[in-house]
C-alpha cells in the first residue's frame, strides 16, 4: 500500500460559479458518502479543511533566535484549501478516489505520493 | 574466436538486430517480475553483453527470446544478491512470487496477456506527459537506446536521459501500475496508447530518424492488434499505418524533396502493404463501429484504390471526412475535409471553408491556402501564403517544396 495526498487548491480572488443551496447540499451529501466509503474500505488515513492563508503563522530560526511572523510562508494566489490522505495499492486506485472528490467539490485535485511508504 | 565468427556467420550488428527484436518481451517480463524498470533494463543490457560474446561463437539460440529472459533474470538475481538494497528488493519480490524463492517469469500461454501489453499501458499512462509517454515507449518497448530516442525527437541525449529518469521515477514513486486496464477503462486508456504509436510513426515520416521509427510504430501496432483483437480502433490504426507506409517510395524524390499525393508515381506504391491494410480495414469496418483511425484508414484506402489521381472517388472521401469530423472535430480534420470538398466543388468553395479555420500557426493551412489561391488565379496572394508556409515548415524538404510553389506563383503573376 502507498499513501497519497489528495489536495484541493483554491485560487484567491478567482470567482468560481457559486453553487446554489441545492448544489451545496448535494455536494455535502456526496462528500459524506465518499468519506464513509473511504473509511469503510480502509482507504482513509486523514482529511481536513484549512482556514484561509491569512490565518497562518510562520516560525523560523534566524541568527540563533526563533522568530515568529504573521502570514503564510509564501505569498501566492494559490493556496491549499483542504486535503485527504488515502492509502491505495497503486496510482489508479488513488486517481479513482480523486475523481470522486473532484466530482463532489467541483475543484481540481492534485494527487501526490508520500515518500517513505513504499512497502 | 575468428573461426567461430565465420562458422556462425554472425556479426555484432546482426546480434544487435535480433536482440532488439526479441528483447522487448523479455524486458517487459522482467519489469513485471522485479517491479523495477532500472533493474530490468540493467539486466537486459548485461544479457546483451553475454549475447555479444556467445552468439557469434555458438550461433543464435533456438529460442532467443527465452534465452534473453533467462539470462537477464539470472544476471539480475546475481547483481541484486551483491547489493544490500537489492537483497531487500529480492526478498520483497520473493514474497509476491508464487512458491516463494526467486522471482517467477510468468509463462505466456493461453489467454494470459503478454507483459508488453501491461507495459505499454504503463508507458502511456495519462499521469505521464505525452513527451514522457513517447520516450518511454520507444525506450522500453522499442528497445531504442537513449541516444536514438533523443535523436528521433531532436533533443540532446542529456535532455532525453533526464526526461526518462524523471518519468521512471514517477512510475515508481507514484506507483503507476503494470496492468491491462479493465474493459470499462479501456476506451480512455487506449486513446493515449494509440496516439503515441501514431506520433512515433509521424515522427518517422518527417523527422531525421526516418524509416526506422515508422517500422517501429508499425511493429508496435501489430503487437497491440495481435494482443487486443477485438479493439477496432487498434486494427484501424494498424491499417492506417500500413496504407500510409505503402506510399513511402513515391513520397520523396531522389534529392529528398516531397511529392504530393496527386503527383506520386502510383506504380511505386507497395501493393502488398495496401492489400494487407485494406484486408484489415474491411474486417473492422464490417463491425460498423468506425472511429477516427478506421476512418482515416478508409480515406487512405480510397486513395489506394485509384490507379490514377483522376480516378479518385472524391465524393466518397468527402463522405468519410464528414464522419471523421464528427468523430474527431478538430480544425486539422476540417482543413483536410475542405481540401477534399475542393476536389468535388472547386477551389472557391474550399477556400471559403479554409478561411473560416483558426489554424494560423499550422503551416499546412498556409500551404493549402496557397494552392487554392493559385488555382483561382490569385497568384500574388498565393505567393505570400507559400512564403508564410515555408517560414514555418519543420524540415528542409518541406521548405524547399513550398519555396518552389512560391516561385511558380510569382512567375505566374508576371
Amino acid at each position: 500500500m502507498a499513501h497519497y495526498l489528495l489536495s484541493v487548491h483554491s485560487v484567491e480572488g478567482e470567482v468560481r460559479e457559486p453553487m446554489t443551496d441545492e448544489e451545496m447540499a448535494q455536494s455535502h451529501q456526496q462528500l459524506a458518502v465518499l468519506e464513509q466509503e473511504l473509511k469503510s474500505t480502509g482507504a482513509w488515513v486523514a482529511s481536513g479543511r484549512l482556514h484561509e492563508p491569512a490565518t497562518a503563522t510562520v516560525v523560523r530560526r534566524a541568527g540563533g533566535e526563533v522568530v515568529t511572523t504573521d502570514g503564510p510562508f509564501v505569498e501566492s494566489k494559490e493556496h491549499l484549501g483542504g486535503f485527504y490522505i488515502v492509502q491505495a495499492p497503486d496510482l489508479d486506485a488513488a486517481l479513482t478516489w480523486a475523481s470522486r472528490v473532484t466530482g463532489a467539490i467541483r475543484a481540481p485535485i492534485e494527487v501526490r505520493p508520500f515518500a517513505g511508504f513504499e512497502v | 574466436m575468428g573461426d567461430g565468427d565465420a562458422a556462425a556467420g554472425l556479426d555484432p550488428a546482426e546480434v544487435g538486430r535480433i536482440f532488439r527484436e526479441e528483447s522487448g518481451r523479455s524486458l517487459a517480463a522482467l519489469i513485471r517480475a522485479f517491479g523495477d524498470i532500472d533493474v530490468a533494463e540493467d539486466a537486459v543490457q548485461e544479457a546483451f553483453a553475454v549475447a555479444l560474446g556467445k552468439w557469434p561463437r555458438d550461433g543464435v539460440p533456438p529460442n532467443p527470446g527465452g534465452w534473453i529472459t533467462t539470462t537477464a533474470r539470472n544476471q539480475a538475481i546475481d547483481r541484486l544478491r551483491r547489493e544490500s538494497r537489492g537483497r531487500q528488493l529480492l526478498s520483497e519480490v520473493a514474497v509476491l512470487a508464487p512458491g516463494g524463492g526467486e522471482p517467477a517469469i510468468p509463462q505466456e500461454v493461453g489467454p494470459v496477456p503478454d507483459d508488453r501489453l501491461r507495459l505499454i499501458f504503463t508507458c502511456c499512462h495519462p499521469a505521464l506527459s505525452t513527451q514522457a509517454q513517447l520516450a518511454l515507449t520507444l525506450r522500453l518497448l522499442g528497445g531504442l537506446s537513449t541516444r536514438q530516442v533523443a535523436r528521433s525527437f531532436l533533443v540532446s541525449e542529456a535532455t532525453m536521459a533526464r526526461r526518462l529518469v524523471r518519468a521512471k521515477r514517477k512510475i515508481k514513486a507514484a506507483r503507476i501500475p503494470y496492468r491491462v486496464p479493465e474493459a470499462h477503462e479501456l476506451p480512455d486508456r487506449l486513446r493515449p496508447v494509440l496516439a503515441v504509436i501514431y506520433l512515433i510513426y509521424n515522427a518517422g515520416l518527417s523527422g531525421p530518424a526516418g524509416p526506422g521509427l515508422c517500422a517501429e510504430a508499425i511493429r508496435l501496432a501489430r503487437i497491440l492488434a495481435g494482443l487486443l483483437p477485438d479493439e477496432l480502433e487498434v486494427a484501424g490504426l494498424l491499417a492506417l499505418l500500413l496504407l500510409t507506409e505503402s506510399r513511402r517510395a513515391s513520397r520523396t524524390r531522389a534529392d529528398g524533396s516531397l511529392v504530393l499525393l496527386g503527383e506520386q508515381d502510383r506504380t511505386q506504391w507497395d501493393q502488398a502493404l495496401i492489400t494487407e491494410g485494406q484486408t484489415i480495414l474491411r474486417r473492422c469496418l464490417r463491425r460498423n463501429h468506425p472511429g477516427a483511425y478506421q476512418l482515416q484508414a478508409a480515406i487512405n484506402a480510397v486513395h489506394a484504390d485509384a490507379a490514377t489521381v483522376e480516378q479518385t472517388d472524391w465524393p466518397q472521401i468527402v463522405a468519410l471526412y464528414d464522419q471523421l469530423l464528427v468523430a474527431a472535430p478538430t480544425p486539422v480534420v476540417a482543413l483536410n475535409r475542405a481540401i477534399a470538398i475542393g476536389e468535388v466543388q472547386g477551389p472557391a468553395v474550399a477556400l471559403a471553408l479554409v478561411d473560416e479555420l483558426d489554424l494560423d500557426t499550422y503551416y499546412p493551412f498556409h500551404a493549402t491556402r496557397a494552392d487554392l489561391l493559385g488555382r483561382l488565379g490569385r497568384h500574388r496572394e498565393a505567393a505570400a501564403a507559400y512564403q508564410r508556409a515555408a517560414a514555418m515548415a519543420p524540415t528542409d524538404a518541406e521548405q524547399d517544396f513550398l519555396r518552389r510553389g512560391g516561385r511558380a506563383s510569382r512567375e505566374a503573376d508576371r
